[in-house]
């Protein structure tokens, strides 16, 4: 049983997925649904247990060896995305009979469960494979869930956001693909240990060189690196709450995953940052994404737009991080990743939260709602509070660890942008406590309750996760600490 | 163990902890215990450091005791207990905390190894005082403190800039020896200096100590300056400029005390002038110097403190302080005027009183290192200081005409501080081994030899034959009911004056920048709303052909960059 673990994370969603179809109950579609997405949780607790006990876990699917047969590898880096997936997942989860009651005709539950199942088991299956074509393979069943969780959402505009994700995604993929495939055709080989073996010995430069092209083209659609952020904003505005917390939590930091395992464990820092220009666009995009996506967020109108372009923002220091190219960048992107997620689970659940009393998620309808809502809107400015950055919050640690490893490189002007970029922070997150606390709720809100107990309970746990992971840190700096030493000893 | 590592400003920070969350007599005990166990625990407390740390590179001793720190540390403990007896009968619990607090600050100066500790507790020092002013809720108390604190935070910015000047220099923030060598020196210099009311330097000595609460200025009136000359005589022993500041010290302030009304102003110039003795003492270096520095501190601050206790009884009587305005009080105040006599031969330095003891001292080293002038100008303040501390003051206050107030001797309490006080003046005025003994150096000296006491009396009763003369044939400057203008009047009047013509030609440039800077801003956020507001260029709905132009963008420049690479 514990040998099978590495697969059981991905089987579990996958085979509860179709269950939730045929039952039909929502109820019962929904604790099947919840169980499954607990049983993915204890298992990547597990898994590690394991992998920070005993190292690197090998599977083997069917038995076949493994340049033949599709492996699992489970170090350090996906044991600790797989948990922050899995957690968040369940976490989300929880607060979904509520939230969607007003946004879902109770018949489609079941449908929303079954997709979320998907998303869920492909995202895992993404982080746990060890082989390029499996990772691309539940790279696509997470998309194509996630468009239909997108196309749930109640308002028609929900449609054409999922389309135009589909769209883009799809071409992500397709980049994907054409940059699996190139490095395919040089080496042979699709396992990625294999793969990092080989392909420093390959004589083909530019094949390679446009294999990286696409494929990094291909992860920056998928995590919405600016300017390829364009899906994002209307697609996390007009899908179902717990759908917005479940994918702004998890989506986009999966494809970081990827983006990470590609460049150090396959093509390995040399080629990336050497020969390839990933250090100079990286950087520059991710600081205009920075500033350009923090600014719209402080001129939206629709608290969720805020939040989205927020992420885009967040996604840009993400990337910046990871464009220094060094262990303490690494390092402090990995912690972003975690910390990031937390914060923007905590945040649009409460939005969601918000929209289930208020039915619309217009930044002047929170008006008043900080006496109306109280816990609700305290969740959201502690949540606010950590994106900012503020000390004792899990904000603070990621973007210290940001600051110390742009001082490393000697690239003060950086630190200087980063606070800088904190501060606009401060200024989106103001307008909403501005509204919520400072002017009087419409007439037509006048008689609004705090939330149900039922939403409140997951967002509250986020919160304390913000507040706890900003205290102790030894989970979070530890592990990305340890997946980092691995990631660069392993490096060719 | 560990009791003896316990730094003596613990105990009184707790008090005033204490102070804060207790009323009434449980408050009165908790207050009086604390300066009683604190010296108890200070007089079994030897020599040494106890307590080091690292901060960032550089080695911090928060807690040093040694004889000149224990000193201080003594009459600090008999201090603060005189003066919180002395305020048992008050009932506000600021002044209590603050007065705890204070009392606390100045054994955390005194006993602080390094110049960062001895920061905290200079800041401390200003900021628990301040409110003994601002507790008796005047508007000119309010105005005084301010101008007190503004000043007091300043000698602390001073000293942090001059001690971290001084840390580059020397890589040490130990506080030792400083001396004037460079920028640093000079620095630290003026910091202790404002503290210890340095001419030009001491306005908001004799601005702010009249305005405080009766029982606040007994508390001002040991402490701030006392930790500037503990301070002085640490870091400066020997610098020769310090002997004429000195004496410019005790010089000046006479001719203001002779003319100022407020009693309690008259004693605030006539402290500069004690300060200057030791300031003197301080400047001379030799051991007897230092000794006599040292010991007139002691003896300053209870006799001082009697005094002040005497006309806090006054003011607390009689609601009146104006010399113009009372007289004849002996009548009904027997005891406060026996008291207050005690106190003025003890400043007065009459033999067998503790002023003669100390100051004895200073003038002697004066001599002993030819200094004729400065002695022959020490003799002068001598005559001064009994001419407005120990005959001004009384005279004014108790007997002169009769104001027709009638009132009676204060409460218990007040009387008792100043009994004890007065018993300590006459104790150590007696027996001045006791005070000698507890001497940074080691001395033999004896103050009762026929020169010392002949020429101290002959020159008190000269000056009192001076006083009964001017007075009789009516020449002395009548009390009047005026202001004084002091240097102050170059700080509160002149340079505003001057700076707000500099100041309004400022502001008109500066009105200017802003203006264009607004301009500017404004321009931004117009467009920024225009790029960035929903649907705006930034965020619009764009087409998914151009979303996937940009993604050929990246693409392009991918492969562009690394092929030309």
């Amino acid at each position: 049983m514990i040998a099978h673990l590495p697969i059981l994370q991905v089987v579990i969603p996958l085979l509860a997925a179709p269950l939730c179809m045929v039952v039909r109950i929502p109820r019962l579609a929904w604790t099947i649904a919840l169980l499954a997405s607990s049983g993915a949780f204890a298992i990547s607790l597990l898994l590690l247990q394991t992998v920070l006990e005993t190292g690197t876990v090998s599977y083997l699917l069917g038995g076949w060896p493994s340049p033949w047969g599709i492996e699992y590898r489970i170090d350090q880096l996906n044991a600790y995305v797989l948990l922050l997936v899995t957690s968040l997942g369940t976490i989300v989860l929880f607060s979904a009979p509520t939230s969607l009651g007003q946004e879902l005709p109770a018949d489609r539950h079941p449908l929303f469960c079954t997709a979320y199942l998907l998303c869920l088991a492909g995202l895992l299956g993404v982080t746990a494979t060890g082989d390029v074509f499996n990772l691309f393979v539940f790279l696509e069943l997470s998309s194509l869930s996630s468009y239909t969780l997108i196309a749930l959402g109640s308002d028609r505009r929900a449609l054409t956001a999922a389309y135009r994700y589909l769209i883009m995604g799809t071409i992500g993929a397709t980049f994907i693909l054409i940059g699996i495939g190139l490095m395919y055709m040089t080496t042979g080989t699709l396992n990625m240990y294999d793969l990092a073996q080989r392909l420093p010995e390959m004589s083909q430069p530019r094949t390679l060189l446009t294999a990286f092209a696409f494929f990094v083209t291909g992860v920056c659609l998928k995590l919405a690196l600016f300017p390829l952020h364009q899906w994002l904003p209307n697609a996390y505005a007009h899908a179902p709450s717990v759908v917005t917390a479940f994918l702004a939590a998890t989506a986009t930091k999966v494809a970081i995953y990827v983006l990470v395992r590609f460049v150090y464990s396959i093509f390995g820092t040399e080629f990336s940052f050497s020969t390839m220009p990933l250090q100079t666009i990286f950087l520059i995009a991710a600081l205009l994404g920075i500033f350009i996506c923090s600014v719209s967020a402080i001129y939206q109108s629709n608290v969720k737009h805020i939040f989205a372009y927020s992420s885009v923002a967040q996604i840009g220091y993400m990337i910046l991080a990871f464009s220094f190219g060094t262990a303490t960048g690494l390092i402090a992107m990995l912690l972003h990743l975690f910390n990031h997620a937390l914060m923007k689970g905590a945040l649009f659940l409460a939005v969601g939260a918000v929209i289930y009393r208020v039915g619309s998620s217009q930044l002047q309808d929170f008006s008043g709602m900080g006496r109306h809502m109280p816990w609700t809107m305290a969740a959201i400015v502690a949540a606010g509070l950590s994106l900012i950055g503020v000390p004792l919050s899990v904000g603070f640690v990621s973007k210290w660890y940001l600051v110390v490893a742009a001082l490393e490189q000697d690239m003060w002007p950086i630190a200087v942008l980063v606070l800088l970029g904190s501060l606009l922070a401060i200024a989106y997150v103001w307008r909403l406590v501005e509204v919520a606390y400072y002017q009087q709720a419409d007439n037509a809100h006048v008689d609004v309750q705090e939330a149900p107990i039922s939403l409140l309970i997951p967002i509250w746990t986020l919160v304390a996760a913000n507040v706890y992971f900003g205290i102790d840190t030894r989970l979070t700096v530890g592990v990305s600490e340890m997946a980092t030493r691995a990631l660069f000893g392993a490096g060719p | 163990m560990w009791m003896t590592e316990l730094p003596p400003f613990v105990p009184f920070y707790v008090g005033a902890l204490l102070a804060l969350l207790t009323r009434g007599r449980v408050r009165g005990l908790v207050m009086v215990a604390i300066p009683i166990l604190g010296a108890a625990h200070l007089w079994m407390t030897p020599e040494a450091v106890y307590w080091q740390l690292q901060f960032f590179d550089y080695e911090l001793m928060p807690y040093r005791v040694d004889k000149l720190s224990l000193m201080f540390g003594y009459v600090f403990h008999i201090a603060a207990f005189i003066s919180i007896v002395y305020a048992l009968h008050v009932r506000d619990t600021v002044q209590q905390v603050a007065g705890m607090l204070y009392a606390g600050s100045a054994l955390g100066a005194v006993f602080a190894g390094d110049l960062l500790t001895l920061f905290v507790f200079w800041e401390m020092l200003a900021t628990s005082s301040v409110f003994l002013i601002w507790a008796r809720r005047t508007d000119r108390s309010y105005l005084s403190g301010l101008r007190y604190l503004i000043i007091q935070v300043l000698s602390g910015v001073i000293l942090l800039v001059g001690s971290l000047m001084y840390l580059e220099e020397t890589n040490s923030l130990v506080f030792g020896d400083i001396g004037l060598q460079g920028v640093h020196g000079w620095l630290i210099f003026l910091a202790f200096g404002i503290k210890c009311a340095f001419p030009a330097l001491h306005n908001w000595l004799t601005d702010a100590y009249p305005e405080a609460t009766p029982t606040g200025t007994v508390f001002l009136s040991a402490f701030t300056t006392k930790v500037a000359v503990y301070a002085l005589a640490r870091g400066y022993a020997g610098t020769e400029l310090l002997v004429y500041i000195g004496a410019v010290m005790t010089c000046f302030p006479i001719f203001f005390a002779v003319i100022a009304n407020d009693l309690r102003r008259v004693l605030a110039y006539s402290m500069i002038n004690q300060l200057g003795f030791m300031v003197c003492g301080i400047g001379i270096g030799t051991a007897l110097a230092i000794n006599g520095a040292v010991s007139h501190a002691f003896n300053d601050i209870i006799f001082k403190g009697l005094l002040v206790m005497s006309m806090g009884s006054v003011l607390h009587m009689t609601g009146k302080i104006k010399g113009s305005e009372l007289g004849g009080l002996y009548k009904t105040m027997p005891k406060t005027t026996l008291l207050c006599l005690v106190g003025a031969a003890s400043i007065s330095a009459f033999p067998l009183f503790s002023g003669f003891v100390s100051k004895s001292m200073v003038m002697a080293a004066a001599l002993e290192n030819d200094y004729h002038w400065i002695w022959l100008m020490l003799l002068f303040a001598s005559a001064g200081v009994f001419h407005h501390a120990g005959i001004k003051i009384p005279f004014f206050a108790f007997f002169a005409r009769d104001s027709g107030i009638r009132t009676s001797d204060p409460p218990l309490n007040m009387l008792l501080a100043m009994a004890i006080a007065a018993i300590l003046c006459m104790t150590i005025g007696i027996y001045p081994q006791v005070l000698y003994q507890l001497l940074p150096d080691q001395t033999d000296y004896n103050p009762y030899d026929a020169t010392h006491v002949l020429t101290q009396t002959q020159l008190l009763f000269f000056s009192a034959l001076a006083f009964v003369f001017l007075n009789l044939r009516g020449l002395y400057p009548p009390e009047l009911k005026s202001v004084n203008l002091d240097v102050e009047w170059f700080y509160r009047r002149l340079i505003p004056q001057l700076a707000g013509a500099f100041f309004a030609a400022i502001w008109r440039v500066d009105s200017l920048l802003r203006a264009a800077f607004l301009g500017r801003l404004a321009w931004l956020s117009s467009f920024l709303t225009k790029h960035h507001g929903p649907g705006q260029l930034i965020s619009a709905d764009r087409p998914t052909a151009g979303m996937v132009a940009w993604v050929m963008v990246l693409l392009a420049s991918y492969l562009i960059l690394s092929f030309i690479a």
